[in-house]
């Protein structure tokens, strides 16, 4: 490892983008040694699973052996008479037993037991949870609790799910999809006309591309230890990677004002990602609300690994059209993200995966659908790179195949693709800030890659903009995917949910920008197109009337998201 | 039979904070009677050292020694509201809002000294060493410690600061995908080197090479940890890793360390890294974050290098030396490119 990290291995290129900072500050830019390293390094910083109060109960859950089934009866009349055990909770016991991760951001519509009581919907869902006096006695009885199920069919992989007569893994989305703006069953992204490209590109490159679902494999599994405190208060010391996301998932589930709830973490073994579901806090506190004691409340390693979200599996494909010189002059993408049996977080990151399309290149006609698929295996969530990993790999795999196609050396098709200050990106804003060619040339300089002299003279900050800041003169609009009975939510919304009557090419220039754009260029870009119209102020999260939620805090409601 | 080497090329950008915006993050920022501050946050130290740049940004701002600021974070009782430390958002987001609060201080402190040292607080600075001074004048000085006193005890005034740092959340057009989604990304190019055996089917990654653009580098030595872990971790995502090996089967999932494979020790390749920084109009000191995305070019950039070697295309990640030698056998063989 020292041979690893030696002198040499890293070089700072102050050299570049010189001219755009000041270097000369007191304390940015040292290599200050961390405050909290010493404690590290001697075992001493306290991290939640120091916290084993006096009286510590554990908590186990019972967890369903099949990939879906119905729960005929539970029965835990044999465990609650087992050794140590002091109180075993069922799903009545949660006082709000249904939530979905995003309701605080009110995005998408609550599908998730915290203890499942009729159904299960992957191999791992919990239906129960035995509270003992030690770990091995809570383990002993959860293999006590007898429960009588029926297996249902169930759908693991996600283009099978979305096939008509696919067994339904969530009633409120029967086609298994997430439904987007409560109008259309996957996100879209439409910038130009790919098709009428792809019939004039000398090249058509197509892909399919899939992730695997893999584990964050944090050092310190999750986990969270409750108890009591004065005045009616609980405190609880979580390994959580989000302080008041679970402080106030935990007031939803528990219907708690959250004055009552005091959330102590902050140093922890490790996330990346894998720490923001908020699924130990309520029940550890839960426990400690009905039995008056401490609990704890951990996942083992195999839970960590096969219970605990994993990064999602994402599927990709890809078909470009490219010109003989080797410019990309349209991408479309159609992406499934395996959700597993519960929406958590994946559906965000679709909307993020959008906004990054087609990666870092200014490409003029681009088009995406990307669903969020639920199946019968353990939901999926955050892992580094949430949203970006699984495309960019997809993109990054694809772009060396055009490379070989038009004969290019795979640096070179980069910088002569990348993005530049100025140029317009598929959402349709503006790049700024833009380094991709210079990381290409250095590395390229370093590695002794050949590149031609124009790539190396190219430039982030130069022949941006101008043609390659205009929108698309048309842009192919459709209809595809629309749904009915479905409303938006506050997250993300604009325009969904009330029934439109477009069809073809959206008007886009009638409807006004959510936000000043004051580089966006003033030409007319459709060949209808009115003047652009004033932009409004930004979209401010004005106060609903709407009633909140019983117990919930909302970070930045808008409106509710329900089932009409 | 014989070892095949080969070489895989990728770049990447990605987009700091959450998509669309709308996640605050604030932080409060107060002196002792002594002129020791401390910083109160919600936010999460993972290990990526959030505590340390949180107190790097204060003790900047300030100007006062870093040896003067304390992070305490992450009890709810104390610590102002966060939304968390995920979406390579911490540094981006609190540290604008610890900027924010330690501006505020700061203004306090000024005004406390200026009214010992009898001028104008507006021609006051810090030497980031614990002095106040009259701008062009160092002799006409307090000590940061005798401010603090003289605010505490004998003037009366609250030398703390309040922060939040909010981009409002926008909206996502559901016919077009017209969304402002972030306003600030990082960039990554990397070039991978391999050597696939081909007769085992076992790829082993044995040089990295990479440029990566933070914006600033706060910490260099946080910005190397996290660079050196991360592209690690996307080499392991690569070629090693997966909850699910018979995907989309879930038999056969890991459920210890022994059955979820990861590289060791031995395995890890030298990662030779260049750091680039053009500051990000609104990061904190330009800062962006590091974190994410120093994993994500290392994926691609590793089934490139196994083409480039034997000449078969492995899309579906993990590459495993089943896939491998399948996939020679499908094409009579290794064709070594050696075209990098």
């Amino acid at each position: 490892m020292t041979e690893m990290t030696k002198p040499g291995m890293i070089d700072f290129r102050k050299d570049l983008f010189a001219n755009e900072r000041d270097d000369n500050l007191n304390e940015i830019g040292k290599p200050t040694r961390r405050q909290d390293i010493t404690g590290h390094v001697t075992g001493r910083s306290p991290f939640f699973d120091d916290h084993l109060f006096e009286g510590l109960l554990h908590l186990r859950c019972v967890r369903s052996p099949h990939h879906a089934a119905r729960i005929r009866r539970i029965d835990t009349a044999d465990a609650e008479r087992m050794p140590g055990v002091v109180r075993i909770l069922r799903g009545a016991d949660v006082p709000l037993n249904l939530n979905t991760l995003l309701s605080l951001l009110d995005f998408g519509i609550d599908d998730e037991p915290i203890l499942s009581t009729d159904r299960t919907r992957y191999r791992g869902e919990p239906v129960a949870a035995v509270i003992a006096e030690t770990e091995a006695q809570a383990r002993a009885a959860v293999r006590a609790v007898r429960v009588d199920w029926e297996p249902l069919p169930h759908v693991l992989d996600v283009e099978e799910a979305i096939k008509p007569g696919a067994p339904a893994v969530l009633d409120i989305y029967p086609q298994n999809k997430f439904i987007y703006h409560g109008k259309y069953d996957h996100q879209k992204l439409r910038y130009g006309d790919v098709e009428a490209a792809f019939r004039e590109a000398d090249h058509v490159i197509e892909g399919r591309y899939q992730m695997s679902p893999i584990e964050q494999a944090p050092i310190e599994t999750c986990g969270a230890i409750a108890a009591p405190e004065q005045n009616g208060r609980y405190v609880c010391y979580t390994s959580t990677q989000a302080l008041f996301f679970s402080l106030g998932t935990a007031a939803k589930v528990l219907k708690m004002p959250s004055s009552r709830l005091h959330f102590i973490g902050g140093t922890v073994g490790g996330g990346f990602g894998g720490k923001v579901d908020s699924i130990h806090e309520p029940l550890a506190i839960l426990g400690t609300m009905l039995t008056g004691r401490p609990v704890k409340y951990a996942w083992d390693r195999e839970e960590e690994m096969q219970v605990g979200a994993p990064r999602g599996a994402e599927r990709w494909y890809i078909k470009d059209g490219v010109m003989r010189d080797g410019r990309i002059v349209a991408r479309r993408f159609t992406g499934y993200f395996d959700s597993g049996a519960y929406t958590r977080l994946s559906s965000y990151a679709i909307i993020k995966g959008v906004g990054h399309l087609p990666g870092p290149y200014t490409i003029p006609n681009v088009h995406a659908d990307v669903y969020c698929v639920y199946t019968n295996r353990t939901p999926a969530t955050a892992m580094r790179g949430f949203g970006i990993t699984g495309v960019d790999f997809a993109i990054e795999a694809h772009m060396d195949k055009v490379a070989e196609t038009v004969g290019l050396n795979p640096v070179e098709l980069r910088i002569l693709n990348a993005y530049r200050d100025g140029d317009m990106k598929a959402h349709r804003r503006v790049a700024k800030n833009c380094a991709l060619i210079e990381c290409c040339q250095v590395v390229a300089e370093k590695a002794g890659i050949r590149i031609s002299d124009t790539a190396r003279a190219a430039s982030s900050l130069k022949d941006g903009g101008g043609a390659r800041a205009q929108l698309p003169a048309r842009t192919a609009t459709d209809q595809d995917g629309r749904v009915t009975g479905f409303a938006a939510s506050g997250y993300a919304r604009k325009g969904g949910g009330a029934s439109s009557s477009a069809s073809g090419t959206t008007p886009l220039a009638a409807r006004p920008s959510p936000q000043p754009q004051p580089s966006r260029p003033a030409t007319s870009t459709t060949p209808s197109r009115p003047p652009e119209p004033p932009p409004p102020p930004p979209a401010s999260p004005s106060p609903s009337p709407a009633p909140a939620r019983s117990g919930a805090m909302r970070f930045s409601s808008l409106s509710g998201f329900r089932r009409r | 039979m014989a070892l095949h080497r080969g070489r895989g090329f990728a770049a990447i950008n990605y987009p700091i904070g959450m998509n669309l915006g709308g996640d605050p993050s604030q932080a409060l920022v107060h002196s002792n009677p002594d002129g020791k501050f401390t910083v109160a946050l919600s936010a999460i130290d993972l290990g990526q050292g959030m505590k340390s740049v949180t107190r790097q940004i204060a003790a900047e701002t300030l100007g006062v020694p870093i040896e003067d600021v304390y992070v305490d974070t992450a009890d709810s009782d104390t610590g102002p509201h966060d939304m968390g430390s995920f979406a390579s958002r911490g540094t981006h987001r609190m540290g604008n809002a610890v900027i924010r609060a330690s501006e505020e201080a700061r203004a306090v402190m000024l005004e406390a000294a200026a009214e010992e040292l009898e001028v104008d607080a507006a021609d006051l600075v810090t030497d980031g060493k614990g002095n106040i001074h009259v701008k062009g004048a160092p002799s006409r000085s307090i000590t940061t410690m005798a401010a603090a006193q003289a605010a505490q005890f004998k003037q009366g005034r609250t030398i703390a600061g309040r922060g939040i740092f909010l981009i409002p959340l926008s909206e996502v057009d559901p016919d077009t995908g017209e969304m402002s989604p972030v306003t600030t990304f990082a960039h990554a190019a990397m070039l991978v080197e391999v050597e696939v055996d081909d007769e085992t089917g076992e790829v082993a990654v044995t040089d990295m090479q990479s440029a990566y653009e933070v914006g600033r580098a706060l910490n260099p030595r946080l910005v190397e940890q996290q660079l050196r872990g991360g592209a690690w971790m996307g080499m392991s995502h690569a070629a090693w890793e997966t909850t699910e090996p018979q995907y989309p089967s879930r038999d056969h999932g890991a459920v210890d360390f022994n059955g979820y494979l990861m590289p060791g020790p031995g395995d890890l390749a030298p990662h030779h890294i260049s750091v680039l920084e053009r500051p990000a109009e609104d990061g904190p000191y330009g800062g962006k974050g590091p974190g994410e995305m120093c994993a994500n070019p290392v994926l691609p950039a590793v089934v490139n290098a196994v083409y480039d070697a034997v000449g078969i295309r492995i899309d579906d990640l993990p590459v495993t030396p089943e896939k491998v030698l399948r996939a020679l056998r499908a094409q009579g063989g290794a064709k070594p490119r050696r075209a990098l």
